[in-house]
């Protein structure tokens, strides 16, 4: 199993400190117009959606950072970007110190793709029904060249060496070697995530970025997903980028979090920290409205209002209508993401100390 | 103890098939109290929500009732003609289905959907029955109802349209609710609001509530009882608090186990090893012992009824009397 990805040696801890990801800036916006013809006959302007709004964060190697945030935030969006699945509007991505939007332009593009991986929300979606589990994790090993002779040559698609590797591939997720001449409707929703985890990990990548990886399993084969995709993070030091709803989930797997809303980031923190002591009225909105499976009988207050129409974003701060403690301020200004203890919180109410950190319960 | 609303005995459902007939509900017998609500969970493919649709008579074809009986208010209505049952569904017994969208109709206003439901159960006029639908909509937190009654489903967001279709339920001021998945279409934020005006308004309303659902938070903070399905059987049944706090089924320990919670901290999940099995592989005696880690001998062979496990009713040779004084 150790040859499938590369073990972290203790002597490598050192470079832990110099993130693997950096962020800056980040805006992805979509014309969403209607056809020009339709402009001019319904006298209509063009229309953007600011998907990604300037989103700035850094990911250390080996940790994992999650996004949270309700549909339509436009954490999905940046999964997107950083994978190279869309081109920025403006901003930088930084990876291991490249600057991705030129790295994806040059030679070094393959090599760039194999060392990050993507991992899919729906295991039924993602998976090719035609081919065999073995296809389908040897793909990437074919595509990029990896499974070699051991003199260098590229091995045929049936070789020894190729079906060895898919088998320990398999193997380190949890399945079994026979499982490889199987199809994928004979899995199940959490052994097909497996295989999905397994592909991803086939090019020995060290950074992963997860689009809500469990939220359409049920939660005992989450358990199972979410212990694996933990082992494999410790035992090989993958860095994640983990996309969720879940905050529980959130809570369990990640080391830092961030929160979204409309596209802009609107608190970041340590996890612990986050939990503790949200700042962000957003942030402990999502917190109150988590059910509470151990009725520790803390108020709950359901915040009124949804999310508006990202067509047509409220001025300022794009929480204002929602939140109980806006002012005049907050209608007119955008918040900056502004450093407060150890959080980034982007929050005038915040930052003037109008709302004090909520302390909660046990966590 | 007033008589209960719903009974369910011994209900079967089977589904028959070229490879043979599957079972899906298998010996599933619970009782609703007035007033109260019960939460039925599971995991997908338990049997959770066609328990619901059995009870309010709209199974898929070929799935069929094979045995048991449902009484609603001491009445059989597992057996009635299709006509007959139609006059119970919404009168009696109303229904909430996870997806708002596919619950209305996209050609009809959300006012002619509501004034159609009321009239067709109730005896009142157009006018009486639209002065009824504002209120309902007014009840269910929809601002300007007045207006919105006028628009189309597309009009309205995902959590105002469960509003509708809630609002919908209750149109016919029936006893019994059955809700299947209510929340799990909607963000976290919605449904904690969504969740709060079920139970306000069944309360109110003096409806009972059958809640179908995956999501044990949502039981925790809503049901007074909880059964547990696993493999077209209830496996434990009891109060929400007995069962969350001190659950007497293996399977019910392992699915709160592998539950991430929010104040504590575990670096592994609790696991249960495999998964649930296709109805067409459900092993002898308990269905749960292959993936037990409390099996032993008997519970390959014997099929456990549900026994007493002290706060809970348990499906779990564990908890048989002689065995236990034995222990």
């Amino acid at each position: 199993m150790s040859a499938v990805l590369p073990t972290i040696e203790p002597g490598a801890a050192g470079r832990r400190d110099v993130p693997l990801l950096e962020v800056d800036d980040l805006t992805k916006v979509f014309d969403v117009s209607a056809p020009w013809l339709n402009r001019l006959v319904e006298r209509q302007g063009r229309q953007f959606v600011h998907a990604v709004d300037g989103v700035t964060f850094a990911i250390a190697r080996g940790s994992t950072l999650a996004l949270v945030g309700e549909s339509g935030c436009g954490k999905s969006t940046v999964a997107r970007l950083l994978v190279g699945l869309y081109a920025p509007t403006r901003g930088r991505i930084r990876f291991d110190g490249l600057e991705l939007a030129a790295a994806w332009r040059s030679n070094g593009a393959r090599a760039l793709r194999r060392r990050m991986q993507m991992i899919f929300q729906d295991p039924y979606a993602s998976l090719n029904p035609r081919w065999n589990v073995a296809d389908i994790v040897a793909e990437p090993l074919r595509e990029h060249g990896l499974a070699r002779a051991p003199d260098a040559t590229p091995v045929a698609a049936d070789s020894r060496e190729l079906q060895a590797r898919v088998v320990e591939l398999l193997q380190s997720v949890g399945l079994a070697a026979a499982d490889a001449r199987k199809y994928p409707h004979q899995f199940s929703g959490g052994q097909r995530q497996r295989i999905s985890i397994a592909r991803a990990l086939a090019t020995q990548p060290e950074f992963l970025v997860c689009d809500e990886p469990t939220s359409a399993l049920d939660v005992s084969v989450q358990a199972q997903v979410l212990n694996i995709m933990k082992d494999l993070q410790r035992r090989h030091g993958l860095t994640y980028l983990f996309i969720s709803h879940n905050l529980a989930v959130v809570r369990h797997v990640s080391d830092q979090v961030g929160v979204m809303y409309l596209g802009r980031l609107v608190e970041i923190a340590e996890k612990a920290e986050l939990f503790a002591r949200p700042r962000h009225p957003y942030t402990r909105m999502l917190l109150d409205a988590i059910p509470d499976i151990h009725m520790s009988g803390r108020s709950r207050t359901p915040v009124q209002g949804e999310v508006p129409n990202p067509l047509h974003p409220p001025s300022g701060c794009t929480f204002h209508p929602r939140c109980p403690h806006a002012n005049e301020r907050c209608a007119r200004e955008r918040p900056a993401l502004l450093r407060q203890g150890v959080t980034l919180v982007a929050c005038h109410a915040v930052e003037e100390r109008r709302i004090a950190p909520a302390e909660r319960g046990p966590a | 103890m007033p008589s209960p609303i719903l009974e369910v005995s011994h209900l079967r459902v089977e589904f028959p098939t070229r490879h043979g007939t599957l079972l899906a509900i298998d010996d599933v017998s619970f009782e609703i109290a007035p007033g109260e609500i019960l939460g039925v969970v599971g995991e997908s493919g338990a049997g959770k929500s066609l328990t619901g649709s059995a009870i309010i008579g709209l199974l898929d074809p070929p799935g069929r009732i094979a045995g048991g009986e449902i009484r609603f208010d001491g009445r059989r209505i597992d057996n009635l003609p299709y006509d007959e049952m139609r006059k119970v569904r919404g009168r009696h017994i109303g229904a909430i289905f996870q997806d708002p969208l596919t619950s209305l109709d996209p050609l009809y206003t959300v006012g002619q959907q509501l004034v159609e439901t009321i009239q067709t159960h109730l005896p009142v006029g157009a006018a009486e029955a639209r002065r009824r639908a504002v209120r309902l909509l007014q009840e269910t937190g929809i601002p300007a109802a007045d207006q919105r009654l006028d628009q189309y489903p597309h009009q309205f967001s995902g959590g105002m349209r469960q509003r509708v279709v809630i609002a919908l339920a209750l149109a016919g001021e029936p006893r019994l609710i059955v809700a299947d998945e209510p929340t799990t279409a909607l963000d976290v934020s919605i449904q904690a609001q969504i969740i709060t005006l079920l139970k306000r308004l069944c309360r109110e309303h003096g409806a009972a509530v059958m809640l179908v659902t995956h999501d044990m938070g949502v039981i925790a903070e809503t049901c007074d009882r909880v059964a547990v399905m696993y493999a077209g059987r209830i496996v434990e049944i009891g109060p929400v608090g007995a069962v969350i706090h001190a659950p007497a089924h293996p399977y019910t320990v392992g699915l709160m186990g592998s539950i991430p919670a929010m104040d504590e901290d575990r670096s592994r999940l609790l696991q249960i090893d495999g998964a649930m099995p296709r109805l067409n592989a459900i092993p002898p005696g308990c269905p749960f012992n292959p993936r037990c880690p409390r099996v032993f001998e008997r519970c390959r062979a014997e099929r456990p009824d549900l026994l007493d496990a002290g706060a809970t009713l348990a499906a779990c040779w564990l908890h048989d009397q002689p065995l236990r004084a034995a222990a």
